[in-house]
């Protein structure tokens, strides 16, 4: 792809980003708002203790800029075999995107007569603002950090899934956003579950270089309404030279019900908060996290399970192996408040490290204000088991084949909670990429 | 040609500290022999040291298989060239279904010379052998499908590694403790299914404290060990004699190595008190 233009992340290209843009005032009015923010804002601080692990003085925003492109300029045929969640799939609609900007949607005839909108937030907040308006940024906080104001101020393309109320979306839907080396993406993807409504959503980001240069700016948000129910899946393989920051939160009411399963595999540095709101009683969270991480790669997960009502689930396993000389990071706080009586709350992480020059952070947090809760939280880390080797390798297996089989073993756990064939075998895929063969 | 797995003045050692001061003894396949000996005389490590543990150093001695030095082979060559051992305590591997973990082993033991990354034997192919032998076992069909040893129950793990000793059919199998753990009816089947799978059919060492293992897989040769040596080796009846009446004459009519033996007890509850 030909890049001509970028817009700059400074006040010459936010200006042009907004002349380039035909979209609602009240858009418009966010924008200019979370721009101003950012302008104030610094960059977070190396004390502060969501970045005292994470450091950032490589990244300069400079180098990159929103890409100004029509979508003929964006080559599909490419892209298409990058795609590994939709493999079998009857699929109910899709989105593409190239650098953030939307190269192909599509959306099955009989799920559009039911009233399920999906397709181009921009596009939608124009045609549907009644849809996206009352949602957009309600689980997003532009004023989090730098990061999430500039997103605030400079998302492009984007994503919105609105599914009505009582609709099963029986089909997976499929987003697949692509960064081509050196590129830019800050989409925003935002779905609303009405009362009751169902539906799967298979979101993956990739590079059209694995090893590819790139910045993804981006947040998602989930807002669920009463007993509804969704499946989502976010596989993330960015090139192993792209800055990933993210905002991602879920905010599900009564009697809901969230399957968030994330799988971080590329990206040269991630810094993302993950997090879900819990706000009506009985609502049930389960989040299935994946990171397998090798070179230098450096990947920050913060999670939040906010209980804010009473009688709540909430269950969190996140896997983790490190190679090389990667190292992962992993927050995780169970909030739960003084009225959200009744609370269970599980919260697990486990890290398998590969190698001497790896490391990996492991932060579990409570939080409780309510007196009558169960909450429990774990962290392991440990090495490949030398028994383990040994106890194989009288079966037979060599020191590799049998390092190979543990590292995979470990990470079934995840895929045994994971409810979509493709999901489970593009991960197992993924996973049998990654692992090497140890010494 | 009759395999033969030779034992000679075996010296091993677990860090500094020698646990197996001379060993001699010659399988030959078709034989069953008992090996037993009071708690911290060696039997384990006797067992381990054949398997090639990383943690236990041969000082002095050998092991041959068919004349070939078993000692320059790494455990999964030992595996390949027909020595299993079922372990006392075998270890668990979560997230790896025993079918799986099973295919793969009988593949490489079949297949000396697969390389990594090599077919595996089919998979229709393999599930019926292994579905015949489960049942042969009186084996429920779920357990192919759970995770190696993890959640097992002392019996379903001792019951595990027979099935595995079935699969891989070695030449020669230590078989150490099969019987722990297990109430009578679960020692009963396990010793028929021994008997079933390897009694005359491979060289046997079962390690036991007890006679009834021995039931169904009556030993050409019962040896008994005592601070780290074999003191005395006889028939089936030997063990009779240790299953009924202890090893008090044992220890009386050796001194020397149960005065050795008593050091390693010690020196264990030591440590496990450090």
């Amino acid at each position: 792809m030909s890049q001509t233009t970028t817009h700059a992340f400074d006040a010459a290209g936010f200006d042009a980003l907004l002349a380039s843009q035909s979209e609602p005032d009240w858009l418009t009015t966010l924008r200019r708002e979370a721009f101003e923010h950012a302008e104030a804002m610094s960059w977070p601080e190396r004390r502060h203790e969501e970045w005292i692990r994470t450091d950032i003085r490589t990244f300069q925003l400079g180098k990159f800029g929103l890409p100004v492109l029509e979508p003929a300029d964006c080559d599909l045929t490419e892209t298409e075999p990058l795609h590994q969640l939709v493999e079998g799939v009857a699929l109910g609609g899709r989105i593409e995107t190239v650098d953030g900007c939307i190269t192909k949607e599509s959306l099955d005839e009989d799920l559009a007569a039911k009233g399920v909108v999906f397709g181009s937030l921009s596009k939608l907040a124009q045609s549907h603002p009644e849809l996206v308006r009352p949602y957009l940024f309600t689980a997003f906080d532009p004023d989090h950090d730098k990061f999430a104001a500039l997103h605030a101020a400079f998302m492009s393309g984007g994503q919105f899934l609105y599914v009505p109320r009582g609709v099963v979306v029986d089909r997976p839907l499929h987003i697949g956003s692509i960064l081509t080396d050196g590129g830019t993406d800050t989409t925003h993807t935002l779905v609303v579950l009405e009362d009751g409504a169902e539906a799967t959503l298979l979101h993956e980001s990739n590079s059209t270089d694995a090893g590819g240069a790139g910045l993804h700016l981006g947040s998602i948000e989930l807002v669920q309404k009463p007993g509804s129910n969704l499946r989502y899946v976010n596989l993330q393989e960015w090139g192993h030279k792209t800055y990933h920051f993210a905002q991602q939160k879920a905010v599900i009411d009564r009697d809901c019900s969230l399957q968030w399963t994330i799988a971080a595999m590329g990206s040269s540095l991630s810094k993302v908060n993950q997090s879900v709101d819990l706000v009506g009683p009985g609502a049930h969270s389960q989040v299935n996290g994946v990171m397998f991480t090798e070179g230098r790669q450096h990947l920050a997960y913060h999670t939040l399970q906010h209980h804010k009502a009473e009688s709540c689930r909430s269950d969190f396993l996140y896997k983790a192996a490190q190679q090389d000389k990667s190292r992962t990071v992993w927050r995780g706080m169970i909030k739960v408040d003084p009225a959200a009586q009744k609370t269970d709350g599980y919260q697990r992480n486990d890290n398998l490290v590969l190698s001497h020059h790896a490391r990996a952070d492991s932060i579990p947090g409570l939080e409780i204000e309510a007196d009558d809760v169960r909450c429990t939280h774990g962290s392991t880390t440990s090495k490949v088991d030398e028994d383990q080797i040994f106890y194989a390798r009288c079966r037979g297996f060599t020191r590799k084949e049998a390092t190979r089989m543990i590292v995979t073993g470990f990470f079934q756990q995840i895929f045994d909670r994971i409810t979509i064939d493709s999901v489970r075998e593009a991960l197992g895929a993924a996973i049998a990429r990654q692992v090497r063969e140890y010494e | 040609m009759t395999h033969v797995l030779k034992i000679e003045d075996l010296h091993v050692s677990v860090g500094d500290k020698p646990i197996l001061r001379g060993v001699n003894l010659t399988l030959n396949h078709g034989e069953t022999h008992a090996l037993m000996g009071p708690n911290g005389s060696g039997k384990s490590t006797l067992g381990l040291a054949i398997m090639g543990h990383p943690g236990y150093e041969v000082t002095s001695g050998s092991i041959t298989l068919d004349g070939k030095d078993v000692l320059e082979m790494a455990p999964d060559e030992r595996a390949r060239a027909g020595i299993f051992m079922a372990f006392q305590r075998p270890m668990a591997i979560p997230g790896v279904k025993m079918a799986d973990f099973l295919r793969h082993a009988t593949t490489n033991v079949r297949r000396p010379d697969r390389k990594e990354g090599e077919e595996l034997i089919p998979m229709r192919e393999f599930r019926k052998e292994l579905r015949e032998k489960m049942e042969h076992l009186r084996m429920d069909s779920e357990f192919a499908r759970r995770y190696v040893n993890d959640g097992f129950s002392g019996g379903e793990m001792k019951r595990a590694e027979i099935l595995q000793l079935a699969m891989l059919q070695p030449k020669f199998a230590v078989l150490d403790e099969t019987d722990s753990g297990l109430d009578a009816d679960a020692v009963r089947l396990a010793s028929e299914s021994i008997a079933d799978i390897g009694h005359q059919k491979m060289g046997l060492l079962i390690i036991t404290h007890h006679d009834k293992l021995l039931e169904h897989n009556p030993p050409d040769f019962t040896h008994v060990m005592l601070g780290g040596r074999l003191v005395e080796t006889g028939g089936k009846e030997l063990a009779e004699e240790l299953h009924q009446h202890g090893y008090d004459r044992i220890r009386k009519a050796y001194p020397d190595a149960e005065a050795l033996n008593q050091k390693l007890l010690a020196e264990e509850a030591e440590e496990a008190l450090a």
